[in-house]
């Protein structure tokens, strides 16, 4: 039985706390009094993963079982998650290529010819075909790549297909092949709340012209939180987006989730709880630490870049996306919700080496600006865990680089927007337009691995609620002209930044620290 | 006598400096090697005698250190050159002095400004093509006639230049300056004069976008030509240092970038795609319209990278650096020198240095008995905020 998340006070016996500081981490002192959000221990995987995909594409929810909806000349197509999700990747097999040679076997059998696989890539990255391969295993892959295995292009005018627009106004446009199909089947795993569902498709598989209506400064604004989607004016956009699709096309959905088994045996100190650490946990922690300390900086990249989680598959639910969802979300909140009693003056945010976007790749300083005040801020119910006015401190190094051939955008938005002003709203009108058609940009997505030009406003607009809701953002150890660039301060400790922080909140300020990963969210009452 | 900085052949002096400079360490040290190797050296030397009835002494009230001085003292400028001076020579060719002799239409003790080139007219030569059509910088005669060789006074024996107490000037050569114009301005004239020039070498379309490389003296004061005289559009600098990215604004820029930022910003700012070789700098497909290579020649391989297919680098420092000239075949770039003054560059630089900001422009004025530390103040002028050194030889 796992015992449930708790929230801890620090005293005097309290040891140091893990804090994760981008690709590295460190036992941190927290004052006497502050609040530790962990989430619940990670809960028990399911012991027949494959039996448990059987079970619920054989009695869905909302839908036939799924071999009743295969039948001979139809037009299937199956859409999968991409490598945004889960983070850091999961071990192989990916339970995503587990469910896709299942549903390929029921095609099979049910003698559909006309199959295609399709990476619900929006206006990420394409993925390489390794990365592909990766995801939908050697056998998949080895059958449909290239033609029959691919990327969403969200770029490609002549294969996205209009279906209709909601009753605000807000056009759905996706692949057109999918739109086309008989059958969708959609491939999905959910990490955190706001993932799954009503998004899978209209995001997944839209386009810049679609989701502009939901990706916007004021959808985000009033999102609280994009986590908690009955209070996310990001996920009702995506209902009624759902809605007509709902009427279009028919959508199989197999939502799966996974446990808090973030980090690999070797790393399994970052799992657990500081004063449970065993010896071993202890020696592994001095080790890796002065390991990772002493690694060039490109090797250590590489290592973190290759960690796999070991997670455990907690639930399968297939069916109508609808009520597939709802017995999602009760499992990815069984595993991250934690009561905290009201918000603090003072949020501590680990930041770790990796977010959705940067897979293989480089965290730029934008998208640490998106991870910090976009997920990790928005890791709650309720309220966030600081106060209106409040300070948020972030553990983060925000280093000045960039990956010049998967954030081409990020590298302009950087430099040329930022040095001119921070505010979303001007952000987004004056440069949202210009970015998302540039034609160099688009190339880029479509061509190469770039993410598409568009993006870092997004991930900019990621944070708009917590710009709006904190007094102050201030990064320990961050670096000092890239986090004044984004209209934040550094410092060198916590001390600093809680002296930094005091002209706000005083000089004894209350102070919550959200301990993730594994993730954690706050259900703040 | 007369004090006078002499610049001597010394092939061991200079293959030393060109070899320490070449490289990456030694460029970086370029003022210590300039000051303490180049074969440059501060003597006294009779007064020098006017070769005929239009010349006149002239006493250097202020004279410029140049970037092509600097390339000629670290060994950076081209052998090429070689054939056009002779030896020893005095360096200093931007000049503002006072005539010592009466001269037609300029009376002894007048304060004037030098046009240093030495064509036809004061070599007593017939006129030349260049010559004939007042292209004075084109003159075919610059090793021929009443003077020795020099392609300009600052580079001839006989003349002398301006980094000393005394040199000799043709009535042809010398503009008189305007009580109004401060002599720490008109010490600018000269370069301004260049400056000008380049901007008139080819017409600037309304509207075209145009790119500065370099934002030292001359990259400054094409910047203030560009906005002067031509309709052009935005104009984009690239600047090292913060003066010159202050300066630049001041001047009119449109934007300053840094060097390695130029070709991502410039792709945003005039479309286009950027390419990235597998070896090499990046590339722009699209670009710019022109670009002005102020540097010295270190700009050029930027400003061929960075104006689109079709387009116009003038070559406005002297080229010290071997450059890829693939660009100008595959873009089909027109690649353009602009030497020197013609015309009215000289009368209308006079005017304008009256009119432009160009406050505190010169503000390293040395004694030529300091001439090691102003050689080393001018090499580091933009990491030390300064646009242009000087000599004051009236100073001891």
């Amino acid at each position: 039985m796992s015992r449930p998340g708790f929230v801890l006070e620090v005293d005097e016996r309290t040891p140091a706390l893990l804090v994760h500081e981008g690709e590295g981490f460190g036992l941190r002192k927290l004052p006497l009094g502050s609040r530790v959000v962990y989430p619940p221990e990670s809960l028990p995987g399911l012991r027949d993963v494959d039996a448990q995909i059987h079970r619920a594409v054989h009695h869905p929810l909302g839908r036939p079982p799924l071999p009743e909806l295969l039948f001979a000349g139809m037009k299937l197509t199956i859409v999968f998650d991409d490598l945004s999700i889960p983070l850091p990747p999961m071990r192989t097999p990916d339970i995503r290529s587990r469910i896709i040679e299942q549903v390929l076997e029921l095609a099979a059998a049910a003698g559909v010819d006309d199959v295609e696989l399709i990476a619900a890539n929006s206006l990420h990255r394409r993925m390489t075909p390794a990365e592909l391969r990766r995801t939908v295993g050697e056998r998949v892959y080895r059958s449909f790549f290239p033609h029959h295995l691919r990327n969403h292009d969200a770029e490609d005018r002549a294969n996205l297909l209009e279906v209709g627009t909601t009753p605000h106004g807000e056009v759905v446009e996706i692949n057109r092949r999918a739109a086309e199909s008989d059958l969708i089947v959609y491939v999905n795993v959910t990490l955190t709340a706001m993932s799954g569902g009503a998004k899978s498709v209209s995001v997944g598989l839209g386009s810049y012209r679609s989701l502009k209506h939901h990706h916007n400064v004021h959808t985000l604004r009033h999102s609280r939180s994009f986590n908690d989607p009955p209070n996310s004016a990001m996920h009702h956009s995506y209902d009624r987006m759902a809605g007509v699709l709902d009427a279009h096309v028919k959508i199989f959905q197999i939502e799966t989730t996974v446990n808090n088994d973030t980090f690999p045996s070797q790393l399994g100190f970052l799992n657990k709880r500081e004063w449970e650490w065993s010896l071993r946990d202890q020696a592994a922690y001095l080790a890796v630490k002065r390991a990772n300390e002493l690694a060039p900086a490109g090797r250590r990249r590489q290592l973190w870049q290759r960690t796999v989680a070991p997670y455990g598959v907690t639930s399968v639910t297939a069916g109508a996306p609808a009520e597939v969802h709802e017995v999602t979300m009760r499992h990815v909140l069984r595993q991250q919700l934690t009561e905290v009693d009201g918000p603090a003056d003072v949020g501590i945010f680990g930041l770790p080496y990796i977010c959705p976007y940067n897979v293989n790749s480089i965290m730029n300083p934008i998208l640490v600006m998106s991870l910090g005040l976009g997920y990790f801020f928005n890791l709650y119910r309720g309220q966030p865990i600081v106060r209106p006015g409040g300070v948020a401190i972030y553990y983060h190094p925000v280093r000045n680089e960039f990956h010049p051939v998967h954030h081409p955008s990020y590298i302009d938005f950087f430099e040329e927007v930022l040095a001119e002003t921070t505010d979303p709203v001007a952000i987004e009108a004056k440069y949202e337009e210009q970015f998302a058609t540039d034609p160099w940009y688009v190339h880029l997505y479509r061509n190469s691995y770039a993410y598409h030009g568009v993006h870092p406003l997004y991930m900019w607009y990621w944070g708009a609620h917590a710009l709006e809701h904190l007094g102050e953002v201030i990064f320990v150890g961050g670096d000092r002209r890239t986090t004044a660039r984004m209209g934040f301060r550094s410092a060198s400790t916590l001390d600093d930044a809680l002296e930094m922080a005091g002209d706000r909140v005083g000089r004894s300020p209350s102070i919550t620290y959200l301990h993730a990963p594994p993730l954690t969210m706050a259900d703040v009452r | 006598m007369i004090l006078t900085l002499e610049y001597h052949r010394s092939a061991a002096r200079y293959l030393a400096g060109r070899g320490v400079t070449g490289t990456k360490l030694g460029s970086r040290a370029s003022g210590a090697i300039a000051s303490n190797l180049s074969p440059l050296r501060l003597l006294n030397r009779p007064e020098p005698a006017p070769p005929g009835a239009h010349w006149t002494r002239v006493r250097p009230l202020l004279s410029g250190i140049c970037g092509s001085d600097l390339g000629l003292l670290t060994g950076r400028n081209s052998a090429y050159l070689s054939a056009l001076v002779s030896m020893p020579f005095t360096p200093g060719h931007e000049v503002v002095g006072q005539t010592l002799d009466d001269l037609d239409g300029l009376p002894k003790g007048s304060r004037v400004v030098l046009d240093p080139v030495l064509g036809c007219v004061p070599r007593e030569m017939p006129r030349c093509p260049g010559c004939a059509t007042g292209e004075h910088g084109r003159c075919d005669h610059i090793t021929a006639g009443r003077v020795s060789a020099g392609l300009q006074t600052g580079f001839c024996t006989d003349t002398g230049g301006g980094w000393s107490r005394m040199l000799l000037a043709h009535r042809s050569q010398l503009h008189a300056v305007p009580d109004t114009l401060a002599t720490e301005r008109a010490v600018l004239v000269e370069p301004l004069a260049c400056a000008i020039h380049a901007v008139r070498r080819v017409p600037v379309p309304d509207g075209a976008t145009v790119l500065i490389v370099g934002a030292g003296t001359i990259g400054l004061l094409t910047l203030l030509a560009v906005r002067t005289y031509t309709t052009a559009g935005p104009v984009y600098v690239i600047a090292k240092h913060g003066h010159q990215r202050e300066r630049a604004r001041e001047l009119g820029a449109t934007e300053v970038l840094s060097a390695d930022r130029a070709a991502w910003a410039l792709r945003r700012a005039t479309g286009g795609f950027l390419a990235r070789p597998e070896r090499g700098a990046e590339f722009l497909l699209g670009g710019v319209d022109m670009a002005f290579e102020c540097t010295g020649g270190s700009g050029l391989s930027s400003a061929l990278r960075l104006v689109r297919a079709g387009g116009t680098v003038l070559l406005s420092g002297m080229p010290n650096a071997g450059v890829d000239l693939t660009p100008v075949w595959f873009r089909e770039l027109q690649l353009i020198g602009a030497y020197a003054s013609a015309g009215a560059d000289f009368p209308d630089a006079l005017v304008l240095a009256g009119q432009a900001p160009l406050a505190g422009f010169v503000d390293g004025v040395y004694p030529l008995s300091r001439w090691r530390e102003a050689i080393g103040h001018a090499n580091a002028a933009g990491r030390l905020g300064t646009v242009k050194v000087a000599f004051d030889p009236t100073r001891d």
